[in-house]
């Protein structure tokens, strides 16, 4: 079935990179922003997430022959708010520092709109396998635009990265980047970023089809 | 007395819930365009943050001390309905007033501020009355960031910034700035 391996490939692709749930759409991003202050939280956090999301879509997937229409979206809180309870003792169980640091942030993953996005745009429609590779692509999106953020900030706010120091302690740490303000600065630089790489790539289309069009 | 103004000032200022604990983003980014709808949204937003402060202190209190891995759902399922039920009312009652707040109710029920709200009263063993100034304080800095925003947003219509920087990049430059202008009142209580 090498057709069908394509689809799945495309759509795991899809949440990596071209429809990356942070960087492209801007999604999720409240529970977001709030732990990315280091690397370790910003994993701790993007794991989470992967979690629920993947076990919501498994679920939602497989019961969506049997959930009325006019009460889906409630379901489905129901569902991701049940996965989140797990996680949130799960973590409090086995890592109690992080669970700690992360504190409110965990109970929160629940108003992540990705999440819920994705059970009524993706998992809500498609097949259980196709639902969970989607989640699986939009989930490892997330964690990898989590752990850049989080990494950028402690490495320009702290000096250090997963907590060692990198320059010597002759570094000075651009503390504003840990506070809240650096959240905002770092997503929107990042954004910024996007836009250009974007751009450009829309500029060298145009200059191939100019080509074509004169030859 | 001395208190409740300082959980009042701490939620409205010092832990502006947008600024500085990053709840209720989606709205922030996506209504703050113009100042009118903003300062009726974040109204919306206060009258939401009450209620649910009266619910979370009413579950805490007689529901969930007997089931509390039940808390997450119990909050989200009887917010979401008890702002329903009284959508219906002031519907019924007040067609004005309904026009003013009403088409945001819908929206901000399940935002992550409402929820946060009713997590961080709980965390902090908040009673009734310390819960109530608590939603009051957080919902009006709410507001006060949406107002403070939109109307930022506005001017830089005007502006002239580069194309590749305008949309959300910028939005979120620009709320940056002011939150770490918000960063200045994180002293305000501790000399006295």
């Amino acid at each position: 079935m090498p057709k069908k391996r394509q689809d799945a490939a495309e759509e795991f692709l899809k949440g990596l990179w071209r429809d990356n749930p942070v960087f492209v759409q801007v999604l999720g991003m409240c529970p977001m922003l709030a732990v990315t202050n280091s690397a370790v939280n910003a994993l701790a956090m993007g794991g989470a997430t992967f979690f629920v999301l993947v076990a919501s879509s498994f679920l939602v997937s497989s019961l969506k022959r049997w959930i009325p229409k006019q009460v889906r979206i409630s379901t489905y809180i129901i569902i991701i708010a049940t996965f989140v309870t797990v996680t949130d003792f799960t973590l409090q169980a086995v890592v109690p520092v992080i669970h700690k640091e992360l504190g409110a942030f965990i109970p929160l993953i629940v108003a992540n709109c990705m999440i819920l996005g994705r059970q009524e745009a993706f998992a809500s429609k498609n097949t259980v396998s196709m639902a969970v590779v989607d989640a699986v692509g939009m989930a490892s999106g997330f964690l990898i635009a989590l752990f850049a953020l989080g990494s950028v900030r402690e490495i320009l706010g702290d000096g250090a990265l997963f907590g060692i120091s990198l320059f010597g302690p002759n570094f000075e740490p651009w503390v504003i980047m840990i506070l809240p303000p650096g959240g905002f600065l770092t997503l929107g630089l990042i954004l910024l970023f996007f836009n250009w790489l974007k751009e450009r790539k829309d500029r060298i289309v145009a200059r191939l089809d100019e080509m074509e069009a004169e030859v | 007395m001395n208190e409740l103004v300082w959980i009042f000032v701490s939620a409205l200022l010092i832990n502006n819930f947008v600024l500085a604990y990053f709840l209720g983003l989606c709205p922030f980014l996506g209504v703050s365009g113009r100042l009118q709808t903003s300062f009726r949204l974040g109204l919306a937003t206060v009258f939401v943050m009450l209620i649910t402060a009266l619910c979370s202190w009413f579950l805490n209190t007689y529901v969930l001390v007997h089931a509390p891995y039940l808390r997450l759902i119990s909050f989200i399922v009887v917010i979401a309905s008890t702002v329903q039920f009284i959508e219906m009312v002031i519907k019924k009652a007040s067609p004005a007033l309904f026009r003013a707040l009403g088409i945001f109710l819908p929206l901000i029920t399940t935002n992550c501020a409402i929820l946060g709200l009713a997590i961080f009263a709980t965390n902090k063993g908040y009673g009734f009355v310390e819960g109530m100034i608590y939603a009051l304080g957080a919902g009006l800095g709410f507001t006060l960031a949406l107002v403070l925003m939109a109307g930022l947003r506005e001017e830089s219509e005007m502006a002239e910034v580069p194309r590749l920087i305008r949309g959300t990049a910028m939005n979120l430059i620009i709320a940056g700035i002011l939150s770490m202008a918000f960063t200045g009142f994180a002293g305000l209580f501790s000399g006295a």
